[in-house]
């Protein structure tokens, strides 16, 4: 059987850790590296990192970031962040990320999504989702809505259309990030994952509001989440990674514990 | 000094890496000569069966890969590198290297919450005991993604197995080959023991 995974997400600016509170307000934190060659060491199951400054020049600073990642971790991460072209998921790849992560820009031209599952394998391919909760119309039924450009922009997607549509292109997985669950570390929201989680048939990343334990629990049963993005709440030392997967493992869930 | 196998799959340097990061030199040919010449010979996995079987075919690879097999060349394979090492594969009607007798098979799961591919940390069970395989305990796990598997004919080329949606056999051998479809790469330490085992294993599957 397979275990749930617990994934820490770093966000990586210039080279440098940052963590944000509700998408704005970035401070830096620390040696990316470091952190995930410790967070390695306590029984990650995978990394995800996001360049959250994505601008062109900063590339080939990131490409070169990914190959240190890899010359150092072993065990799959993911990058994201401004991954616009096939070329700039095969690069990455290539450097060493076992996956990649596309979101704003796949938003603007959904075949991005088939053209990487095609060039590197849909097992390699996940789609990234920024959504806020909305008052349900017409167009968007779910009561959930796309944002993208870091959860700024409003787009009038559906959110639920947009998973489902993001598998049917050849996503292998799905990141569903709650804007407005998001650096409040109140917990998930678990409606929203349950809801994507239920309707889809590739697994499914549960990302923002942990601030406890429980959080992760809630989310990975009540939400049928495959597995539990945290970032903060490990960042800043409240609780290790095997704090948190002992804590699943006492209440029932199958967790990777031998490392 | 390990040779790894390039078959223009991309994203075999995590291999590389891996074996640096545990102290081995290894190189990537896909030069046919090299690899009848090698000390050990690992061929990793990425992508489809038929599709690496035709690159192995027309660059002579396969037949090396079948000699150095014959001359009792240490070779590890790797997820894809795993199911070739088998007659054929029910991903295309090319034939495989057949260097272990049985086929390799595609997931079919009755219970629908169980998703293909099959990605993620599972158990590894050891069957039947091998030199590689005697760093795991009860309860380690291996990361995997793959959605088929190799299928042995014969129970005792089966030397470990994983449960999803019932057990499938994820370790097989023959004299001096053995393979995984597991990734040890992406393993964690418990991955990168199994290739320094490699590293320094002659070839017999004998316990000593």
């Amino acid at each position: 059987m397979l275990s749930k995974r617990l994934v820490v997400c770093l966000d990586v600016r210039g080279g440098k850790l940052a963590k944000s509170i509700k998408f704005v307000d970035t401070k830096d934190i620390g040696d990316p590296i470091a952190k995930a060659r410790q967070y390695y060491e306590d029984g990650v199951d995978e990394l995800v990192f996001y360049d959250i400054t994505a601008s062109r020049e900063n590339r080939d600073i990131m490409i070169h970031f990914v190959e240190e990642v890899a010359r150092q971790i072993f065990i799959p991460f993911s990058v994201g962040g401004g991954i616009r072209s096939v070329e700039d998921a095969t690069k990455l790849r290539n450097a060493g990320a076992e996956k990649v992560n596309v979101n704003t820009a796949a938003v603007k031209r959904k075949e991005l999504i088939s053209e990487i599952a095609h060039a590197i394998g849909s097992q390699s391919t996940i789609l990234s989702m920024d959504i806020r909760k909305v008052d349900p119309t017409k167009e968007m039924p779910s009561g959930y809505e796309i944002v993208v450009n870091g959860g700024v922009t409003p787009t009038g997607i559906d959110g639920l259309w947009w998973a489902k549509e993001g598998e049917k292109l050849g996503a292998g997985e799905l990141v569903i990030n709650s804007i407005d669950a998001d650096g409040t570390r109140d917990g998930y929201e678990i409606n929203l994952t349950r809801m994507i989680a239920e309707s889809v048939s590739i697994p499914v990343i549960a990302s923002g509001g942990a601030g406890k334990p429980e959080h992760l629990y809630d989310v990975l049963t009540e939400g049928h989440a495959d597995a539990a993005l945290v970032a903060s709440v490990v960042h800043y030392g409240e609780y290790t990674c095997r704090d948190l997967k002992e804590y699943l493992h006492k209440r029932g869930i199958k967790v990777r514990l031998n490392y | 000094m390990i040779t790894i196998i390039d078959y223009n799959a991309g994203n075999i340097r995590s291999v590389q890496r891996a074996c640096a990061e545990v102290g081995v030199q290894a190189i990537v040919t896909s030069d046919p000569a090299a690899v009848a010449g090698a000390d050990k010979i690992i061929f990793p996995g990425v992508g489809a069966a038929p599709s690496a079987m035709a690159y192995l075919e027309k660059t002579g690879l396969d037949n090396a890969l079948k000699n150095a097999f014959k001359s009792g060349i240490p070779i590890l394979g790797i997820c894809l590198g795993a199911q070739i090492m088998l007659e054929n594969s029910e991903e295309g009607s090319q034939k495989c290297l057949g260097l272990v007798a049985g086929k390799t098979v595609r997931f079919s799961l009755k219970d629908k919450l169980l998703k293909i591919p099959h990605m993620g940390w599972n158990e590894v069970t050891v069957v039947q005991p091998h030199p590689l395989l005697d760093v795991i305990k009860a309860g380690d796990e291996f990361y995997f993604v793959h959605s088929y598997y190799p299928q042995p004919a014969d129970k005792k080329n089966v030397y470990a197995v994983s449960g999803y949606g019932g057990d499938f056999c994820c370790a097989l051998g023959n004299r001096n080959l053995f393979a995984m479809q597991f990734h040890p790469e992406k393993s964690g330490q418990l991955g990168l023991r199994i290739l320094e085992r490699f590293a320094r294993w002659d070839g017999n599957a004998a316990i000593n």
